[in-house]
């Protein structure tokens, strides 16, 4: 144990001198939820839209400030020329075009059936299909009003209750996301330099000649980033909570001990990595450029799981952040308690042990 | 002229000899161009719905089996009680109940008048916005049908309608892949570039191999640029492997003209490698250049406008995606390829990426100090 507790004080001497990267292992969590958590939303807003008015006249007028007024879009252009349709879209200066064609008033009022066109630019196909559903709903809101006077018989009136997240805001569906992504992609790397430096700079060989066991060597490198990170998750908890805005609606206590399974098990996957490289390029590599796509992808936060190829739903079963999104969003937006999450976090556990027995197996006592 | 010969020599021998590395440049993009544009659907379909029917009526059954027809829903079964229901959402089972209540359809013919309940997950805003309309949408579809049914006739067309056709251009199938595929590729040559480069300078520190570089005559300029050009002869050689790939295994042929893509490609190229360098120079121990390089790249990437449209984020987060040379990239990438955009329609993207890449890589070579 004394042996233990000295060798974990050297691991800390060497995170703690290294003032910069502390700088930067501590500041660059905090600054991405900030940045993360604000920026990102697939919300639609102020969206640029282009309206090709060739009817110029009442009705006309009318759908155009509404749609000038709703904040899914900003007008860019109203113009009578639908040639300019074409290299609006193609220098991205557009995403939709709405085209009202002449006489549309006189149509509407007199036969009772006019057009409206919508043109969206489908490079994007889920926003040009929300698009679609807003600039119509805009439409037909104006059409209902119109017809007022008609009073419909047999009305179904559906009574939408968005529960959770009542104002579809992005907060809620991307702070547990970004939570999961940056602190995998933090813990991971920094633990999967710790062994492979000691090997390129030589010290390995002092370490393995020396009475330790190895098992103690692997836990003495986790254990001062252990504490780092668990300093990190309190700062994103407090950022989520006071400057984010998501409250926690469950247990507290509940979402810290998930976290630190969750923490430990990305150390854990960071060791093992640092175990199988040999250079502190090639495990910098693995952990970034590997990791960094299919975590984003396969956490759920940002493609729903559900719609992917059945293959890769299975490859997502390893990805420990992908429960940890689940276990987080759980906790904290649903309110729920540990009988619902327990299936995930036993496979979080179950996958922190593979990866512990696995690194162990591979850590070699020989130079070669 | 001489100089630069030996020096490309030198990096690219260091290049190849490593496998590791190598590896890791060809085989893990490819790798991922295979696998990743596949997970990353957002195609809204097969909603999960859970439906709490209270009326047991010929009507409620109608407007059931109409949902499950449209193909957007896949219906997770019947549940007796709304609490049953919720248990569903709670455990993720279920994104949407329907909840219809006793007497719809006896309202319906006596009141004129009948509502019924849903009650949206709505953690994830687009699945839940999407869900919720399309849902509306059936039961308006519904709603006429069977208006049309009990007053056949009775002057319901004397009402103004305003038709509306919607049409989709540039990918009227509304693929999402081929919507996915450029953005991919184009985060991969960035993450090829970007890494290498700034584990490159911070290596010959760490090593101390810089100390014999530094008592050469080689001047400043030649030693960045000897670093820069093997890494910009791989990203483009990654570029061209993942072209290729989008179109064996994607289809995706550029509409527009491909020198005009190489053309943008080569001066972005220019700028992520000299922001590598740059790093690299500022760094001391590569664990430092690496940590720094990712918290660019997070940001280059998750706000480089492929995964949440930059219109919709905050004006300062705006400011941010235009300092980002990921983002031109990403638009020109989508333009070029799914829109057939020419030289004049990305003249604005090309200007800002010409001045990142002068301005990157003089600060990097002011920045290298010859002296330790």
């Amino acid at each position: 144990m004394k042996q233990f507790i000295a060798f974990v004080k050297k691991e800390f001497y060497h995170v703690l001198r290294d003032k910069r990267t502390l700088l930067i292992l501590f500041g660059m969590p905090v600054m991405q939820i900030l940045i993360f958590g604000f920026a990102l939303s697939k919300e639609v807003k102020n969206t640029k839209i282009l309206v090709v008015d060739n009817a110029k006249d009442v009705s006309s007028r009318k759908i155009i400030s509404e749609i000038a007024a709703s904040k899914y879009f900003q007008l860019e252009q109203i113009t009578s020329d639908d040639r300019q349709l074409e290299p609006a879209f193609k220098k991205g200066i557009i995403h939709v075009a709405v085209v009202i064609p002449a006489n549309f008033n006189h149509d509407l009022m007199h036969l009772n059936k006019a057009q409206i066109q919508i043109i969206a630019d489908a490079s994007d196909p889920n926003l040009a299909t929300t698009l679609t559903n807003y600039l119509s709903a805009i439409i037909q809101d104006y059409q209902f009003r119109l017809n007022k006077a008609f009073s419909l018989p047999f009305q179904i009136i559906p009574d939408i209750r968005m529960i959770y997240n009542p104002q579809l805001k992005g907060a809620p569906n991307f702070v547990p996301g970004v939570m999961a992504l940056v602190l995998m992609l933090v813990c991971v790397l920094m633990t999967a330099i710790s062994i492979v430096k000691e090997k390129e700079t030589g010290t390995m060989e002092i370490l393995l000649v020396s009475p330790f066991k190895p098992v103690l060597v692997i836990l003495a490198k986790a254990v001062p980033y252990l504490l780092l990170s668990l300093i990190n998750l309190a700062s994103i908890l407090l950022l989520s909570v006071y400057v984010l805005r998501v409250p926690v609606n469950g247990s507290l206590w509940l979402l810290f001990a998930e976290s630190t399974l969750f923490i430990i098990t990305c150390l854990t996957l960071g060791i093992f990595i640092s175990i199988k490289t040999n250079t502190q390029q090639a495990a910098m590599l693995v952990s970034l450029m590997g990791m960094l796509l299919p975590t984003v992808l396969f956490s759920g936060f940002m493609f729903p799981i559900e719609n992917m190829p059945v293959p890769l739903q299975i490859i997502s079963n390893i990805v420990p952040s992908k429960w940890f999104y689940i276990i987080v969003k759980s906790i904290m937006i649903k309110g729920v308690g540990f009988t619902v999450i327990w299936k995930e976090t036993l496979i979080l556990g179950g996958i922190m042990l593979i990866l512990f027995l696995l690194s162990l197996k591979s850590f070699k006592i020989r130079m070669q | 002229m001489r100089t630069i010969k030996f020096l490309l020599r030198k990096e690219f021998k260091q290049i190849f000899r490593n496998r590791t590395i190598l590896i890791m440049i060809m085989v893990m993009p490819v790798m991922q161009l295979l696998i990743l544009p596949l997970a990353a659907n957002y195609d809204v379909k097969d909603i999960n719905l859970s439906v709490v029917d209270h009326d047991h009526s010929s009507f409620s059954q109608k407007l059931i089996s109409k949902i499950t027809a449209s193909g957007y829903f896949r219906l997770q079964g019947y549940n007796a009680s709304f609490n049953g229901a919720f248990r569903l959402i709670e455990s993720d089972q279920a994104d949407l109940i329907l909840e219809i209540p006793e007497g719809f359809e006896r309202n319906l013919v006596r009141e004129n008048q009948q509502k019924v309940f849903i009650a949206v997950n709505a953690i994830n805003g687009t699945k839940a916005g999407l869900g919720g309309a399309y849902l509306t949408q059936i039961i308006g579809n519904f709603n006429s049908d069977i208006r049309l049914q009990w007053q056949q006739g009775k002057g319901s067309d004397l009402t103004p309608i305003i038709e509306i056709t919607s049409s989709n251009w540039f990918n009227p199938f509304l693929n999402y892949r081929i919507y996915m595929v450029p953005g991919i590729l184009a985060i991969l040559v960035t993450m090829v570039g970007g890494f290498l480069t700034a584990l490159n300078i911070v290596k010959e520190k760490e090593v101390g191999t810089i100390e014999q570089i530094n008592v050469t005559p080689i001047k400043k300029q030649y030693f960045i640029l000897g670093k820069l050009i093997p890494f910009w002869i791989l990203g483009n050689v990654v570029f061209t492997i993942g072209l290729i790939i989008s179109w064996l295994i994607y289809g995706i042929i550029p509409l527009g003209n491909i020198l005009v893509l190489y053309g943008f490609i080569w001066l972005f190229l220019l700028a992520v490698l000299g922001f590598g360098l740059l790093i690299s120079t500022y760094s001391d121990t590569q664990q430092q250049a690496m940590l720094i390089m990712f918290f660019f790249m997070m940001i280059f990437i998750l706000m480089g406008g492929l995964f949440t449209p930059i219109d919709s984020m905050p004006g300062w987060a705006k400011v941010i995606a235009r300092f980002n040379p990921l983002s031109y990239m990403i638009d020109v990438m989508r333009m070029v390829i799914l829109k057939g955009s020419g030289w004049k329609d990305i003249l604005p993207q090309l200007w800002k990426i010409a001045l990142f890449a002068v301005v990157l890589n003089t600060w990097a070579i002011l920045n290298y100090r010859k002296i330790a």
